[in-house]
């Protein structure tokens, strides 16, 4: 028997006097119904910015990515600066699978599912970016390490440029595994639900003959506190490797020991931000202010809070070396292309100080933690103050670099540049929107696996067992397998 | 693989469900599975299931995936084609460490789901029979299996006195074959759900 007592301190994780069937009614049901006006409202304007994105792509190939602006002394701009902020995103949702399953977060429940999903897609959008850039990516499959007719001539396995190829497609490999297997038994719920012959026919494909087994439940407890295991450290190395992309090279403001870590809390910093961004919106949607509650969202804040600290003792402790290394070009870097407000480019680091340290303190408040408006306005300046924290890393880098004859003219991009970016929103858009209708949002298994012990309708029960002597409390609630 | 006679009997509540595996087991029924609609915690050990050995399975294919990288790289960059990086060590193990990661995680990460895939036999298209609907709803579904000398009557009437909400006789192919559910012989309808 597993135990059946939480303490009545801790917030339940559904609100609600609700049983198994009304849960399963609660989450499936944005499947079965017609979607609203709003969803088609924002799934064409998806599809739209899709569009516009697939033709500066079509322009990109067409003209080369010279049309970005791009020039020999800044070679990466917004391409880099975007792959690197969706990179980030895609952090936080195996980040909550994974690593709050090892600590026994249980209100991990409630966001996971939609939180892997936007790992996904975010990493499906970061993927374009290094992919497009290649300029002529019909050799894309050059970066594969495959017996050739041209030596063999490998790859170059010491490059932090394959070891991100390896670690990108890993992460995706990885993440969209857990993500499925996790879905396979809600799907069983949502076909076994079906009321038209073909959702019946769509979702048996899609559930693979899923049935409940006790011995295929066993196993699949354990494949996922496997696959955590094995996504913890996953997640850790995936932007220690992007930073590394920066880390190993000899430019001022790159070369810096403290980005492995400084890059993992920034990324996990903009991945919950944009996970309150959706969660905010899909329970308002969707109605699902009983599952995703106020405790989620506080939960969630204090992780932006924290990160958002880390990020903003990194940000000090580089200005601190690069005065204290009295290394000329790092102070240059630091103090003048950064840190000078009045600098061609100070405005972009001010931006990240106010958006990414400043802002997120006001979460030292309980109240603000808990206010959906300010939580929501809040993962949208988190999240633009992390796309500046990747502009000032790579552009205020290159611009100015050891030849000052090479010293670029201000660099800005062109509308396909932008173009592109927002493409990629249309990418992650649509398959979200589509995601929300096809999918339960919400993992339906697992909510019922803590209903019992978190629930609101359960809860108020516990303080009769409060009420027990302990000999009582314990045969009761200790382990009786 | 032939059709068995099974005896069905449907529990609302894990409380009554895991004395009723107790009884059931002691009174020397062979229970064929419990279906139920999320992870019960102490079920496999009720219903005196051996351990899965997946996470094994998972190791070994981690494992494989290290020496594939490291035998992979050490080959291509001392043996096959050696490049001169900047003069340093054809063998340089440290910058070889996050590709050996990588596919240690990768290996392991699609070994296991492949094998969880065919130990409980998942693919797309692949059928099984369901003794129940909502045994992925709010139902938790005990399947025990008939031998000639079962009284199903006394059987159907143990289980509802041990707790059983619903019980049922189905003739059922145990096995899985291809095929997809719209053809299915009972709908959710017609399994009576609580309607809210």
């Amino acid at each position: 028997m597993h135990l059946k007592y939480e303490s009545q301190l801790r917030e339940p994780l559904v609100m609600g006097n609700k049983d198994y069937h009304q849960v399963t009614e609660d989450i499936v049901h944005p499947i079965e119904a017609k979607p609203s006006k709003l969803w088609y409202i924002g799934f064409y304007i998806a599809v739209a910015l899709l569009l516009f994105g697939i033709y500066a792509i079509y322009r990109d190939v067409t003209y080369g990515i010279g049309q970005w602006n791009l020039n020999k002394t800044i070679g990466w701009g917004w391409d880099i600066t975007n792959f690197v902020w969706w990179v980030g995103i895609g952090h936080a949702g195996t980040l909550i699978s994974a690593i709050l399953l090892l600590f026994r977060q249980g209100w991990r429940t409630g966001v996971n599912r939609a939180a892997e999903a936007m790992t996904i897609f975010a990493v499906m959008c970061a993927g374009q970016f290094p992919i497009w850039h290649m300029g002529r990516v019909w050799m894309a499959f050059f970066v594969l390490p495959y017996p050739n007719t041209r030596g063999p001539l490998w790859v170059n396995f010491n490059s932090p440029l394959l070891w991100d190829v390896f670690a990108i497609s890993t992460y995706f490999t990885v993440s969209l595994l857990f993500w499925y297997s996790g879905l396979i038994p809600d799907l069983a719920t949502v076909r076994d639900r079906a009321f038209t012959k073909l959702r019946k026919k769509l979702y048996g494909i899609a559930s693979f003959g899923w049935t409940g087994s006790t011995k295929h439940w066993q196993r699949h407890e354990s494949l996922s506190l496997v696959l955590a295991g094995l996504s913890t450290p996953l997640v850790l190395s995936v932007h220690t490797i992007v930073s590394f992309d920066f880390a190993t090279s000899v430019v001022p403001g790159w070369h810096t020991t403290i980005f492995p870590p400084y890059f993992v809390a920034g990324a996990i910093f903009s991945g919950f931000a944009m996970v309150q961004s959706l969660m905010v919106i899909i329970r308002k949607v969707f109605n699902m202010e009983d599952y995703i509650t106020l405790g989620h969202i506080e939960a969630m804040n204090k992780i932006i809070v924290l990160t958002g600290s880390i990020v903003g003792i990194a940000y000090l402790t580089e200005l601190f070396m690069g005065w204290y290394s009295q290394n000329k070009y790092e102070g240059y870097t630091f103090w003048y292309s950064r840190a000078y407000l009045f600098s061609p480019y100070g405005w972009s680091y001010w931006g990240m100080m106010a958006c990414n340290v400043l802002s997120p303190q006001i979460f030292w408040f309980r109240k603000m933690r808990r206010n959906v408006f300010v939580t929501f306005f809040m993962s949208v300046i988190v999240n633009i103050g992390m796309w500046f924290e990747r502009f000032v890393i790579i552009v205020t880098s290159l611009y100015r670099d050891y030849l000052p004859s090479s010293w670029s003219v201000y660099y800005s991009p062109t509308i396909w540049e932008i173009g592109f970016y927002l493409g990629t929103f249309g990418l992650f858009f649509t398959c979200f929107f589509l995601f929300a209708k096809y999918f339960p949002v919400i993992a339906v298994a697992e909510i019922k696996y803590v209903l019992k012990t978190s629930g609101e309708g359960f809860k108020n029960k516990m303080d009769k067992i409060e009420e027990q002597p302990l000999d009582t409390f314990i045969h009761d609630n200790a382990h009786a397998h | 693989m032939a059709k068995k006679k099974f005896v069905v009997g449907c529990f609302d509540e894990e409380a009554v469900l895991f004395p009723a595996v107790k009884k059931v087991r002691a009174a020397g029924y062979k229970i064929h599975d419990v279906y139920t609609p999320f992870a019960v915690h102490g079920l496999d050990h009720a219903l005196g299931l051996r351990e899965t050995s997946l996470h094994t399975a998972g190791f070994i294919y981690g494992i494989t995936g290290t020496s594939t990288a490291l035998g992979s790289i050490s080959w291509i960059l001392v043996k096959d084609w050696p490049l001169n990086f900047g003069g340093k060590p054809n063998f340089s193990l440290p910058a070889w460490i996050p590709i050996t990661f990588e596919l240690t995680v990768l290996f392991a990460a699609v070994g296991m789901v492949l094998t969880f895939c065919y130990l409980c036999q998942l693919a797309p298209f692949v059928k099984k029979h369901h003794f129940h609907p909502r045994a992925t709803d709010d139902l938790f579904v005990m399947v025990i299996e008939c031998t000639e000398k079962t009284n199903v009557d006394d059987l159907q009437a143990f289980l509802s006195s041990a707790g059983a909400i619903e019980t049922d006789v189905q003739v059922a192919e145990p096995g899985w074959w291809l095929g997809t559910y719209d053809k299915d012989e009972t709908t959710f309808e017609n399994s009576n759900p609580v309607v809210a």
